[in-house]
C-alpha cells in the first residue's frame, strides 16, 4: 500500500508481511520496518468561528518545523507533508453545485490512480458503495493542484487527486452519517484493493496532503491558499521517514490523528486486534460492523496508520475521541498515589480490554470538534503550547514554531507525560490539567467494577500446597531438557546470589544455534531486537515510574462496549508463577477463569517425527479448551519423563497462540505455560513475546531449590529465598528487556514478537511464529524434534550422569565452539608477539577461517568467487593504504586500562588508521604529540549517551565524531562501568566520584527520534566542521531503513555492528540473545541506501568478530568500506579473553584500572601495527585472487561471493543466504560506496556572528551583540564555540568576554558546547536541549518585557536541558520539561520548576529548582547536588532516594546557593528570586539538598585526607600513571598548561 | 564462581617435597600433599578463565577450572566427582604427570600457575580419605564383552569405561601384575604400587576382569580371543625402546633404562613381600659410575634409581642444549609446555647434568662398558659433533633412556593381522582398526606419551568402542 504502483491488496492477512519481506523484495529491504520522526503542530481558535486565519498560521508553523522533516536523495522531495481541517465549506460550496447544507455532506479525499480504468474501477467502488449505503453522490471534483511544486520522485509517484461529496440520507444525524460514510470507504477499500487510498472522508473533516516538503504545501494546493478556505481547527504535520521510500498516502495527517511517533508494540497489537475481531459487536453498527472489518484494515499498514484506524473504529463505535485515546496511550498509573482515584479505575480497567500500544508517541489528534494531543507515558517527543488573551491556541513540536505576541500570552506550556491537552472549539474550552480525562474517568463506575471482577491470586485464601514433586531425580530432567553445568553455575546460580541476571564480557563468538551441535534450546534461535535511533530504549531501573510487569490472565470481552464483566480476569503482579501460584490458579473456580491443561510432550516411541502430530494435537486441544470454556490455558510440559519428550516450549506457546488467533477464540483464554525448559530470561521474554501470558519454570525453580540445599549460593540461601531471589532477578530481567524496545508494560510486550529469528525454517516461521522476520531460513520441524529426542536421550533411557559443559559463554572441550579459543589465540600471538609473523599468521587465519567461523558464523558459509584472471599482488594496493580502511572499535579509557587505550592510539596513529576513545572522554595532554613523533591522540571520538568528558575541546580535537546509538553486544542498553574501575584519573576524566559505577542511560536523551538524530548531528558539525560524524548502529532487522535514515540526517559516516560485538560489561544475555550478525546488517544497509541513492552520502563500517583477512574482504563485497576491530587487536597486545572486564582483574593489564595489574600490561604498538599489516597483506592476497586491484573497487561487490558448497553441516541445509547476495534493485551504475563529500554549513546563526566575534576569539578583545531569534535558528553558539576552542582549548575566553543578547524562540540545543567566556542571554523563550553539553559558558533565559504573564507559572525551555554539560552556568526564569540537567557532570543551574527525571544521572554540578518540581527527581544521581525549594513539603515524595539523601541546607552550602540565586535574579530579573532573597532567613530551611551519598563519601575522605597532611591531593589533576609505574608503554604522561574544566 | 581477586592476594606455595637427603634412603613418595586447607587456598588463585588454556593443555581436557572452584567453596565432594568426569585416574596422574596445564595457565603469563597438579591430587587423596571413591558397577549390563590387551594406564581407563557403559571387560596382562609402565616403569618414589592396586580393587569391584600372566597370542591364541570377545583393545604399549646407534653399543653394562626400571621396581616389590620374578641377569648401579643418556623423565627416573642403589656417580648426558631460562615461559611461547626445563627431582638429589653433549662411542674392558666418549653438539635437529670438544666420562653403567620407536612385533599382532602405520604402531586412526571389532589406544596406536594422554585414549577408545557394539547387532 505504500507505493500506489504496486498491485498489493489488503488481504487482512498477517502473514502478508512476510510474504513482502521474502518474495516481493528480494533482498533484505522489508518496507515493514520503516520508521518516520516530523514536526507536528496544531491550531485552533477558542471562538469556533472558522477562519482563513487558522489555515494560514497552521501552514506558517509547518514551513517553521521544515528542519524536523527530511528530503530524499532529490532535495525537492520530501517525505510528506499535510494539514487536516473542518471542511471549508465555503470553498467547497463555491466549487460544487447542489451541496446540501453543512453537515449534510461529506468530502471524500481521493489519491487515485493515473491509469484510466483503474481510477475508473476506484470511482466506481465508491459510488457504487455510496448508493449501497443509501447516501447519494454529489459530484466528483477535480482538487486543484501545483504540481510544478513537486520535487521529481514525488512526481513520479504523483496520484490523480479528487474528491467525492457525498449528502446524507433523510434521517440520518450526523454521527450516524459519519458511520455510514466510514462503511463507505470500507466497502470500496475491500473491493478495490490498494487502489482505493481515500485520506479522508467524513462530513467534519478534510485532509490534504502528500509527499512534499512542508513549505511546497500550501503552493501545490492552492484550496488551502484559497480565502474562502475557512476552520477553526487545524492540523499541520511535517514528516521524515528513515527512507526514501515515502509515498503520497504515508504523509501525515490521517483521518483522526498525525502522529509523532513509534508504535514499538504495533505486532502485538494487530495480532490483538485481529483476535478480537470475532469478539466485536456494537449497536451502533448492528450489521453494518462485518462491512468494516478487519480493522486494522491493512495489518501491513504503517503504525501510524494502523493506530488511526483503530481510533476511528472506537469513536465510531461511540467512544469520544479523548478516551480512545486514553485507551489506547494510557498514562503509567500502577502505583501513582499522585492520580486521582478514578482515573487509576480507568486505566485498570481499560488494560482488561486493550493492551498499551506502547512506545514513544505524540499524537496530535482531532474530530473537527475536538482538537488535542498527548504524549506517552515517558514524554519521549516534545510539545509545548500556547493560549492567547486574543482565543488562539498552538500546540506544536516546537515553542515559536508559530510566532505569537507575547503581550497576548495568557499561559504557556508543554505536554506532559501521558497527559491530554484537549481544546473543545464548540465550548471553547482548554484542558491541559488534567479535567477533560477526568470527567472520562467518571463516567462509569470502574473502581467497584473492578472490585468485583479482578481476582489477585496472592489475597485468595491457601488451601494446600504445591504440587507434588517428580518422582524422576532432578538430573535425569535437567538433562532431557538440556540444561548445562554452565546453566546452573553461570547463569542460574549466580542469578540468585545476586538477584539479577549475572554480568558478562567480550563478545558472543560462540557458534549460531543454526551451527550449533550442542542440540540448543529453542530460544537460541531468536534473538531480541531493540530500539536505535527512531526510538529510545527505556532504562527500567533509574526510570521504573514508568514500567510495570502487571498481567492478567482470562477472557477478554467485546472491545466496542463497557460492561462491569470485562473486569473478570486474574490479575498478576508479575508472569512469572510459582508452582504454588499456579496450582493455586489452577483450583480457581471462578465462572470464565477454569483453567484446563494441554500436554505438551510426545512418546519418544514416535521419534523425532513425533514433534508434528503432537503440535496438531496441541493446538486442536488447546481450542477445544477455549471453545468448551475454559479461561485460562496451561500448556504443560510436566509429563516430561523416560516415555515422554517435551516439545519445545517456545513453540507449544508460538502455534498455540497463533492457531487461536487464527481461529478467532485467542480471546477465550489466558495462556500459562508450565514448562522445564526456560532457565534464563531470555527464554521467558520469547514465550511471553509469543504469546504467554504467564510462565512457571518449574524445573528452574526446582533446581534453584535443590541449589539453596545443597548449600552451593554464595550467600548460603535457603530454598524459599532463593526462589524469590531468582523471580526478583527474572522480573528485573524482563524490565531490562522490554526496555530494550522501549516498551513499558509487559502487557504490551505479551504476543508483540519483538525477535528475529536466525536459522529457522521460514515455513516452521510463517506458521508457528507468523510475522517473525526469518530471513536466511535453516532448521525447521524434523531438526527441532531430533534436537528434543537427543536431549531427551540424555537423561533416558540410561542417564548420562552429568549435565553437558555448555560452553556458551566461555569455551570449553566439549562445548559450544568458539572462534576465539585456545588455538586461535595462541597462534595470534605468535604471529604478532612472539616472532611468529606470516606463517603464524596464515595459520591463525586458516584456523579462523576453516575450522571456526565455517561452523560458527553467516560468513563462514560463503564462498568467495576468485577469478580466473587473478592479479599479480604488485598490482594489489599496498597494505599501506589498506590499513587506512581499519579502526579500532570504542573501548573506553575505563574499561581499559590507560596502558592499553595509548598503545591502541598510538598505533593506529602510526599506520593512519583511526582509534576510537569510547565512552570515556580523553585526558588533553593526549592531543600533544610525544617526543619521538607518535600521538596518543584518538582519531575517533565517541559521543555516547553519557557524554563522559564530551567538551568543546574534545570535539574540536576529533577527525570522526561518532555517535554511539547502539553497542553491539549489548544494544539498547547503556553502557556500565563497574565502581572499582573508576579511579581517581577515570572519574576525573569522565567528571565524576572514584568508585561509584557509572551508569550511561540506555538513549541519548537528546535522541528520541531520528530528527533528534539530525539536530545532534547538525550541533556536532557546529562544534567541529571539519571531523566526519559517524553513527553506530547495531545489527538488527531494519537496521538499513535506520541507516538510510541517518544518512537523511546528515551523517557521513555509519557502523553497523554485529550482535557478537565486544563489552566490558554486560547482562549475559544480552551478550548472546540480542541483535544479529553483521552480515545480515551490512546487506540489508547497502540494499536499502543503494536503492534509495542514498550510497553515495555516506561511508559505511562494519564491526563485530572481525578476525581475518577474509572477514575484511567480506564485509568489504557486502557493501562496507571500513572495518573495524576491538578483540582481535586486544589479542595482539596480551588478552586472553579472560572475560572478567567488569572485575576489574584482568590479569594481563588491559582491561583493568588497578595498579598492580596495569603493571602487567606488555602489549606495544608494535604487536598492533603487526597485526593489522599481517591482515592487510592476507587482504591483498585475496583481492589478487579475486582480480580486483583497489580496495574501493571491493565494496559492495555481493557478486563476488556465493554459498559455500563444501559447508556440510547437517543443520545448515535449511539456510539460504541468497537474499544477503542479491545485488540492490538500482541502475549499475549507482553508487555503490561513499562518493560525496558533505555539504558545509552555512545556515548556522552563528555563520553570521562570527565576524563580529573575530576579534574577542583571536584577541579576547569583549564584544556585545543583539540579534532577533527564531525557532529555525539551531545550536545557537555552537560554530562560535568550536572556534574558541580551537584557538584555546578547554579554557576558552575570559569570563564575559562575548555577550550574545537575543530576542525571541530561540531554536532547539540553544548555547550547545558553550565555551567559557561566552553569554547567551534569551529575551523570550527556548526549545530542547538548552545548554547541551555546555563547556563553560553562560546561558540565561527569561520571558520578554512585554510578557504580561507570571514568569513562574509558564514554560520558558524544552526538555533535556543541560544534557552532558560539563561546566558553565545556565538560568531559567520559569518552569521547564523534562530531564532538566540530566547527565549534568559540572554545570550550575537554576530554575524555577522542573518536569519529571529532573538531575538524572547526574555526577557533578549543582542544580538550584526555586518551584515545582516533577517525578523521580535525582534518579542514578551519583555526584554533584541539587538544591529544590520545598514550600509545601512534598518534595520527598517525587525524589528517587534510590542513591541520595535529603539534607538541610548546612551554612557553607548556604552562601553558594545565595549567589547562585543572587546571580539568577540579576541575569533573568527573577521575582522568585528576588521573594527568596528578601526573605533569606525565613526561605533557607525551605530548602532540601538533594546529595548522593557516595559523593558524599568520596568528598569527606577527601577531606579528611586533606586534613591529615594530604595536602591538595583533591585538587590536582590525577595523573594516569599507575602509582610508581616506571614503565609506561609511550612516552609517558605529557604535562601540558590545559587542565580540564573541573 | 572463582574468587576475582584470588590471585592477587594469595602467592603460589612451593611444591611439598620431602628433603632430597631423606627420600634417598627410602623408596617413598618424592612429593607429598599439602594440608587441605592450603590446597583451597591455592585453588583460589585460579581465575576460571575465559578461555581456560589450562583445560585446553590437559590432554584429558581436566575441568580444572570448575574443580578449582569446587575446592576453592570447599565442595571437595562435588569436585572429585566433576574430576572422574574427564580422569578415571586422578591419582596417577596427580602423582606422575609432567601436568602440562600448569604452563598453560594463564597465571604463568607474568606470574606463578596456579598449583593445579596439587589441587587434582588432593582431589582424590581426600576423597580416598573421605571414603567418597566407591565401586560403581553398572547398573545393567549389555550383555557384550571386551578384551583389553594391556594393563597399562590405556587398557585400565579403556577397560573402565567399557565396564561402565555396562560391557564386560577383561584385561589382560603378560607380566606378573596389573599397571603396565604404571607398576614396572615408574620407580615406586614417584607412584607407590599401592595406589595402583587401589584402584584395581576399585576396577575389579566395579566388575572389571583381569587375567595376570596372560600372554595373548602365545598363551592364548588369537582365535579363541575373538571367540570369547565381541571386540579387542590393543593397548601394548610402546616398548621396543630408541637404540643407541654408536660404536660399543653392545658393551656389557649397557642397558635399556626401562630394564633397569622393571628391575628395580620388582626389586621394590620383593622387598616388600610381593611376588615378583628374579631378573636373570641383575642390573646395578650400587658402587658404579652411571651415565645415564637422555633428557626425558625416564632418564630422571634411571638418575634416582640409581642414587637410591648408592651409585658412586651418576651423570646425565643430554645432547639437547641447555634451555635459556629455568621457567616455562621463559623457555617457550605461553601457552606451550617446554620439551624440557634444566632441573628435575633427580638432580636435586644428587648427580649432574651435561647439554648439549653427544655421545659418540662406548668403549670397555673384557666386552665390559668403561668409558663414554662424547662431544659437544650443535644443536637439534642435527646436532652435529663441534671439533675439539671430546671427552670421555667413566662409567661401568650406562643406561639408555633415549625414548621408544612403537609397539613391539609380537604374534598377537600378526594373527590379528592389524596394519602399523609408517612409525610402526597400530594404525587405528579412529581407534578403529580395519579389522573389525579391533581397535587400539595409547601409546601403541600414538606412540610414546604420558600417563595423561593414555587415559585419554583409552577413554576416547573405549566410546569408539561403545558405538560400534551399539550399531552392530549382538
Amino acid at each position: 500500500m505504500r507505493d500506489l504502483a504496486s498491485p498489493t491488496t489488503a488481504s487482512g492477512d498477517v502473514t502478508r508481511r512476510m510474504a513482502i519481506g521474502r518474495s516481493r523484495v528480494a533482498g533484505l529491504y522489508d518496507p515493514t520496518f520503516e520508521h518516520d520522526g516530523c514536526g507536528v503542530a496544531s491550531v485552533a481558535h477558542l471562538s469556533g468561528e472558522p477562519s482563513h486565519e487558522t489555515v494560514r498560521r497552521a501552514l506558517v508553523a509547518l514551513v517553521n518545523m521544515s528542519h524536523r522533516g527530511a528530503e530524499g536523495a532529490d532535495a525537492r522531495t520530501g517525505d510528506g507533508a499535510g494539514i487536516l481541517l473542518q471542511l471549508p465549506d465555503e470553498l467547497f460550496r463555491a466549487a460544487v453545485e447542489g451541496l446540501p447544507p453543512a453537515g449534510r455532506y461529506g468530502v471524500a479525499t481521493c489519491f487515485l490512480p493515473r491509469d484510466r480504468a483503474r481510477r475508473e474501477a476506484v470511482e466506481h467502488a465508491l459510488t457504487d458503495a455510496v448508493e449501497a449505503e443509501g447516501q447519494s453522490v454529489v459530484a466528483w471534483r477535480d482538487v486543484p493542484v501545483a504540481a510544478r511544486h513537486l520535487g521529481e520522485a514525488a512526481r513520479r509517484r504523483a496520484p490523480v487527486i479528487r474528491q467525492l461529496f457525498v449528502g446524507a440520507a433523510e434521517g440520518l444525524d450526523q454521527d450516524a452519517f459519519e458511520r455510514k460514510l466510514y462503511v463507505v470507504r470500507r466497502t470500496a477499500e475491500k473491493r478495490g484493493g490498494a487502489d482505493v487510498v481515500v485520506p479522508s472522508f467524513s462530513s467534519r473533516t478534510v485532509v490534504y496532503k502528500g509527499m512534499l516538503v512542508a513549505h511546497q504545501l500550501a503552493g501545490f494546493y492552492p484550496d488551502l491558499t484559497d480565502p474562502r478556505c475557512r476552520s477553526a481547527l487545524a492540523l499541520v504535520h511535517s514528516r521524515f521517514s528513515t527512507n526514501t521510500m515515502p509515498s503520497w498516502e504515508l504523509a501525515h495527517p490521517y483521518r483522526r490523528l498525525a502522529h509523532n511517533g513509534e508504535v514499538n508494540t504495533l505486532l502485538g497489537n494487530v495480532n490483538w486486534m485481529r483476535a478480537r475481531q470475532a469478539w466485536l459487536a456494537s449497536e451502533l453498527f448492528g450489521d453494518d460492523l462485518a462491512k468494516v472489518l478487519p480493522v486494522p484494515a491493512d495489518p501491513d499498514g504503517s503504525d501510524s496508520a494502523i493506530l488511526d484506524n483503530v481510533l476511528e473504529l472506537l469513536t465510531l463505535a461511540g467512544r469520544s475521541l479523548p478516551h480512545a485515546v486514553m485507551m489506547m496511550i494510557p498514562e503509567a498509573y500502577e502505583g501513582r498515589h499522585d492520580l486521582p482515584e478514578e482515573l487509576r479505575h480507568f486505566f485498570a480497567f481499560h488494560s482488561f480490554l486493550m493492551e498499551p500500544w506502547d512506545g514513544p508517541a505524540s499524537v496530535s489528534f482531532t474530530d473537527g470538534r475536538v482538537i488535542g494531543a498527548t504524549l506517552d507515558r515517558n514524554g519521549l517527543r516534545p510539545g509545548r503550547w500556547v493560549v492567547t488573551g486574543d482565543g488562539w491556541v498552538v500546540v506544536s513540536s516546537e515553542a515559536g514554531a508559530l510566532p505569537v505576541d507575547p503581550a497576548t500570552v495568557v499561559r504557556k506550556g508543554r505536554l506532559r507525560p501521558g497527559k491530554l491537552f484537549v481544546v473543545d472549539v464548540e465550548s471553547g474550552t482548554v484542558s491541559a490539567d488534567g479535567d477533560a480525562e477526568l470527567a472520562i474517568a467518571r463516567r462509569r463506575p470502574y473502581g467497584s467494577w473492578l472490585e468485583r471482577g479482578a481476582v489477585h491470586l496472592d489475597d485468595l485464601p491457601s488451601a494446600e500446597g504445591p504440587p507434588e514433586p517428580s518422582d524422576l531425580p532432578l538430573l535425569d530432567r535437567q538433562l532431557a531438557f538440556g540444561y548445562t553445568r554452565e546453566d546452573l553455575e553461570v547463569v542460574v546460580g549466580p542469578m540468585v546470589d545476586a538477584a539479577k541476571e549475572p554480568t558478562g564480557s567480550m563478545g558472543d563468538d560462540a557458534a549460531l544455534a543454526v551451527l550449533s551441535d550442542q542440540r540448543p534450546p529453542l530460544f537460541r534461535y531468536f534473538k531480541q531486537r531493540f530500539a536505535q535511533v527512531t526510538n529510545p530504549a527505556i532504562d527500567p531501573e533509574r526510570e521504573s515510574i514508568v514500567m510495570s510487569l502487571t498481567t492478567r490472565l482470562g477472557p477478554m470481552g467485546n472491545l466496542l462496549e463497557e460492561t462491569a464483566d470485562q473486569a473478570r480476569a486474574v490479575v498478576l503482579p508479575d508472569p512469572v508463577l510459582t508452582d504454588f501460584q499456579l496450582s493455586r490458579l489452577r483450583r480457581l473456580s471462578r465462572p470464565n477463569l477454569e483453567a484446563a491443561t494441554v500436554d505438551c510432550t510426545w512418546p519418544v516411541t514416535e521419534g523425532a517425527d513425533g514433534l508434528s502430530g503432537a503440535l496438531e494435537r496441541i493446538r486442536r486441544e488447546a481450542a477445544e479448551a477455549v471453545t468448551g470454556g475454559a479461561g485460562i490455558v496451561v500448556l504443560s510440559d510436566r509429563a516430561t519423563g523416560p516415555e515422554r519428550v517435551p516439545v519445545p516450549a517456545l513453540l507449544a506457546t508460538g502455534a498455540v497462540h497463533h492457531h487461536l488467533v487464527g481461529e478467532g477464540c485467542r480471546l477465550g483464554a489466558g495462556l500459562v505455560v508450565e514448562s522445564g525448559e526456560p532457565r534464563e530470561v531470555h527464554h521467558i521474554a520469547c514465550l511471553i513475546g509469543y504469546g504467554a501470558g504467564a510462565v512457571n519454570p518449574y524445573l528452574m525453580l526446582e533446581t534453584v531449590r535443590d541449589l539453596a540445599a545443597a548449600g552451593v549460593l554464595a550467600d548460603g540461601f535457603g530454598p524459599a529465598d532463593a526462589e524469590q531471589r531468582a523471580l526478583k532477578a527474572i522480573a528485573k530481567g524482563l524490565l531490562k528487556i522490554i526496555s530494550k524496545m522501549g516498551i513499558s508494560t509487559i502487557q504490551s510486550y505479551c504476543g508483540a514478537q519483538i525477535f528475529e529469528a536466525v536459522g529457522l525454517d521460514r515455513e516452521l516461521v510463517d506458521a508457528h511464529f507468523t510475522g517473525t522476520p526469518s530471513r536466511i531460513g535453516g532448521v525447521g520441524l524434523d531438526v527441532l524434534g531430533a534436537e528434543a529426542v537427543d536431549r531427551h536421550r540424555r537423561a533416558w533411557p540410561t542417564t548420562q550422569g552429568r549435565l553437558p559443559d555448555g560452553g556458551v559463554l566461555a569455551w570449553r572441550r566439549d562445548g559450544e565452539r568458539h572462534i576465539w579459543n585456545p588455538t586461535t589465540v595462541t597462534l595470534l600471538q605468535d604471529a604478532v608477539r612472539n616472532g611468529g609473523g606470516r606463517s603464524a599468521f596464515t595459520e591463525y587465519t586458516r584456523a579462523v577461517d576453516e575450522d571456526a567461523a565455517r561452523r560458527c558464523t553467516l560468513r563462514g558459509l560463503l564462498e568467495l568467487r576468485t577469478s580466473d584472471e587473478p592479479l599479480p599482488l604488485d598490482e594489489v594496493e599496498p597494505a599501506a593504504e589498506i590499513v587506512r580502511h581499519f579502526a579500532t572499535g570504542a573501548m573506553s579509557l575505563g574499561s581499559i586500562s590507560p596502558e592499553a587505550h595509548e598503545t591502541l592510539a598510538v598505533a593506529m596513529n602510526r599506520i593512519g588508521a583511526k582509534s576510537n576513545t569510547g565512552e570515556g572522554g580523553e585526558d588533553p595532554r593526549r592531543w600533544v604529540p610525544d617526543p619521538n613523533g607518535d600521538s596518543r591522540r584518538s582519531a575517533i571520538k565517541q559521543v555516547a549517551s553519557a557524554r563522559f568528558g564530551v567538551t568543546v575541546a574534545y570535539l574540536v580535537e576529533a577527525d570522526e565524531l561518532q555517535i554511539k546509538i547502539c553497542q553491539g553486544s549489548k544494544p539498547g542498553e547503556g553502557g556500565q562501568l563497574p565502581g572499582q574501575k573508576v579511579s581517581e584519573y577515570i572519574a576525573h576524566l569522565r567528571h565524576s566520584t572514584p568508585g561509584v559505577e557509572l551508569i550511561s542511560p540506555p538513549p541519548h536523551h537528546d535522541i528520541y527520534s531520528i530528527e533528534d538524530l539530525k539536530q545532534l548531528i547538525y550541533d556536532l558539525r557546529c562544534a567541529n566542521p571539519s571531523a566526519r560524524v559517524s553513527v553506530k548502529l547495531a545489527a538488527e532487522v531494519g537496521v538499513g531503513t535506520v541507516a538510510a535514515g541517518v544518512a537523511k540526517a546528515g551523517a557521513d559516516h555509519v557502523v553497523i555492528a554485529g550482535h557478537d560485538g565486544g563489552t566490558g560489561a554486560s547482562p549475559v544475555s544480552s551478550i548472546t540473545s540480542a541483535g544479529v550478525p553483521w552480515e545480515l546488517g551490512l546487506a540489508e544497509t547497502q540494499q536499502v541506501l543503494v536503492e534509495n541513492d542514498l550510497r553515495s552520502r555516506i561511508t559505511v563500517q562494519a564491526d563485530g568478530q572481525m578476525k581475518t583477512g577474509r572477514d575484511v574482504v567480506v564485509a568489504a563485497l557486502l557493501g562496507a568500506e571500513e572495518m573495524g576491530f576491538s578483540t582481535a587487536p586486544l589479542i595482539a597486545t596480551g588478552c586472553i579473553m579472560m572475560r572478567v572486564c567488569h572485575l576489574n582483574t584482568c590479569p594481563v593489564g588491559i582491561a583493568t584500572q588497578d595498579d598492580e595489574l596495569r603493571r602487567r600490561f606488555a602489549g606495544t604498538p608494535d604487536h598492533v601495527v603487526t597485526f593489522f599489516f599481517l591482515l592487510a597483506q592476507e587482504v591483498r592476497t585475496i583481492m589478487a585472487g579475486l582480480g580486483v586491484g583497489s580496495f574501493a573497487d571491493l565494496v559492495g561487490r555481493a557478486d563476488l561471493l556465493e554459498p559455500d558448497g563444501a559447508v556440510d553441516h547437517w543443520k545448515a541445509r535449511g539456510v539460504d543466504l541468497s537474499d544477503l547476495l542479491v545485488g540492490a534493485k538500482a541502475p549499475s551504475d549507482a553508487p555503490r560506496r561513499r562518493t560525496r563529500d558533505p555539504e558545509p554549513i552555512v545556515d548556522a546563526f552563528d555563520v553570521d556572528l562570527m565576524a563580529a566575534v573575530r576579534p574577542a576569539v583571536d584577541h579576547g578583545v569583549g564584544v556585545q551583540l543583539v540579534r532577533k531569534v527564531r525557532n529555525v535558528h539551531r545550536t545557537v553558539g555552537g560554530l562560535l564555540s568550536g572556534e574558541i576552542a580551537r584557538a584555546r582549548g578547554d579554557g576558552g575566553l575570559p569570563a564575559g568576554t562575548i555577550r550574545i543578547h537575543l530576542e525571541g524562540s530561540a531554536g532547539q540545543s540553544l548555547a550547545a558546547w558553550l565555551a567559557p567566556g561566552v553569554e547567551i542571554t534569551v529575551r523570550g523563550e527556548a526549545n530542547d536541549y538548552v545548554g547541551k553539553g555546555l563547556s563553560g559558558g553562560v546561558v540565561a533565559v527569561r520571558p520578554p518585557e512585554t510578557a504580561s504573564f507570571a514568569a513562574e507559572d509558564n514554560v520558558i525551555a524544552g526538555n533535556t536541558v543541560l544534557y552532558g554539560a560539563t561546566g558553565g552556568k545556565a538560568f531559567f526564569r520559569g518552569l521547564v520539561g523534562e530531564r532538566f540537567a540530566v547527565r549534568n557532570s559540572g554545570a550550575s543551574a537554576v530554575a524555577e520548576g522542573v518536569g519529571d527525571h529532573g538531575c538524572e544521572y547526574m555526577t557533578g554540578g549543582c542544580v538550584v529548582v526555586l518551584g515545582p518540581t516533577g517525578r523521580n527527581f535525582a534518579a542514578g544521581m551519583s555526584g554533584g547536588e541539587a538544591y529544590v525549594l520545598d514550600r509545601d513539603g512534598s518534595f520527598a515524595d517525587r525524589c528517587n532516594l534510590d542513591l541520595v539523601d535529603l539534607e538541610d541546607v548546612g551554612p557553607d552550602d548556604a552562601a553558594a546557593l545565595r549567589s547562585l540565586v543572587d546571580e539568577h535574579r540579576e541575569r533573568t530579573g527573577s521575582a522568585v528570586a528576588e521573594r527568596v532573597l528578601e526573605q533569606w532567613e525565613e526561605t533557607l530551611p525551605l530548602f532540601r539538598k538533594v546529595m548522593p551519598r557516595d559523593y558524599k563519601r568520596v568528598l569527606e575522605e577527601r577531606a579528611a585526607r586533606a586534613a591529615d597532611g594530604g595536602g591538595e591531593d583533591g585538587e590536582a589533576t590525577p595523573s594516569p600513571a599507575a602509582a610508581d609505574n616506571g614503565q609506561p608503554t609511550t612516552s609517558g604522561p605529557v604535562a601540558v598548561g590545559a587542565t580540564a574544566d573541573a | 564462581m572463582p574468587d576475582p581477586r584470588g590471585f592477587l592476594t594469595v602467592a603460589r606455595a612451593a611444591n611439598p617435597e620431602r628433603d632430597p637427603r631423606e627420600r634417598v634412603a627410602d623408596h617413598r613418595e618424592v612429593f607429598t600433599l599439602l594440608p587441605w586447607d592450603d590446597v583451597r587456598e591455592q585453588a583460589r588463585r585460579c581465575m576460571g578463565c575465559g578461555i581456560p588454556f589450562c583445560h585446553h593443555g590437559c590432554p584429558l581436557g581436566n575441568l580444572i577450572p570448575e574443580w578449582n572452584d569446587l575446592v576453592r567453596a570447599d565442595r571437595w565432594r562435588e569436585a572429585i566427582d566433576r574430576l572422574h568426569a574427564t580422569n578415571n585416574f586422578p591419582e596417577f596422574t596427580g602423582y606422575t604427570c609432567p601436568a602440562p596445564c600448569e604452563p598453560a595457565c594463564v597465571l604463568e603469563i607474568n606470574d606463578d600457575p596456579v598449583m593445579i597438579k596439587q589441587v587434582e591430587l588432593a582431589i582424590i587423596e581426600r576423597a580416598f580419605e573421605e571414603g567418597w571413591v566407591r565401586p560403581r558397577p553398572p547398573e545393567t549390563r549389555t550383555g557384550r564383552t571386551v578384551a583389553v590387551v594391556g594393563s597399562g594406564p590405556a587398557g585400565l581407563a579403556a577397560a573402565a569405561q567399557l565396564n561402565y557403559a555396562g560391557h564386560r571387560a577383561v584385561v589382560y596382562e603378560r607380566d606378573e601384575a596389573v599397571g603396565g609402565l604404571l607398576r614396572f616403569g615408574i620407580p615406586d618414589f614417584k607412584l607407590e604400587k599401592r595406589f595402583v592396586e587401589r584402584r584395581v580393587a576399585l576396577l575389579a569391584a566395579e566388575g572389571v576382569e583381569f587375567r595376570c600372566g596372560v600372554d595373548v597370542g602365545v598363551d592364548l591364541p588369537v582365535d579363541r580371543l575373538r571367540r570369547d570377545h565381541d571386540a579387542v583393545v590393543l593397548a601394548l604399549g610402546s616398548r621396543r625402546a630408541r637404540p643407541l646407534d654408536v660404536p660399543g653399543a653392545d658393551l656389557a653394562g649397557v642397558h635399556k633404562a626401562m630394564d633397569y626400571l622393571y628391575q628395580r621396581n620388582r626389586a621394590v616389590a620383593r622387598e616388600e613381600g610381593h611376588f615378583a620374578p628374579e631378573p636373570a641377569e641383575p642390573i646395578t648401579a650400587a658402587g658404579k659410575d652411571v651415565v645415564v643418556i637422555g633428557g626425558g623423565d625416564t632418564a630422571a627416573d634411571c638418575i634416582a634409581s640409581a642414587h637410591r642403589e648408592a651409585a658412586r656417580s651418576v651423570v646425565q648426558m643430554d645432547r639437547y642444549p641447555q634451555p635459556q631460562g629455568t621457567r616455562p615461559r621463559e623457555i617457550t611461547n605461553w601457552p606451550r609446555v617446554p620439551k624440557r626445563l634444566p632441573s628435575t627431582y633427580a638432580l636435586d638429589e644428587g648427580g649432574t647434568r651435561t647439554w648439549s653433549e653427544g655421545v659418540q662411542a662406548l668403549t670397555g674392558q673384557g666386552g665390559h662398558v668403561t668409558a663414554v666418549h662424547g662431544c659437544m653438539v650443535s644443536g637439534p635437529p642435527d646436532f652435529h659433533p663441534l671439533p675439539g670438544t671430546e671427552l670421555t666420562r667413566p662409567a661401568d653403567l650406562v643406561l639408555v633412556a633415549i625414548g621408544f620407536l612403537s609397539v613391539e612385533p609380537m604374534p598377537l599382532l600378526e594373527d590379528l593381522a592389524v596394519a602399523r602405520d609408517e612409525r610402526g604402531n597400530v594404525d587405528a586412526p579412529g581407534f578403529a582398526t580395519a579389522v573389525p571389532g579391533v581397535f587400539a589406544a595409547g601409546d601403541a596406536r600414538r606412540g610414546q606419551s604420558l600417563v595423561v594422554t593414555a587415559i585419554d585414549e583409552g577413554r576416547r577408545c573405549a566410546a569408539a568402542v561403545d558405538a560400534w557394539l551399539r550399531s552392530s547387532a549382538p
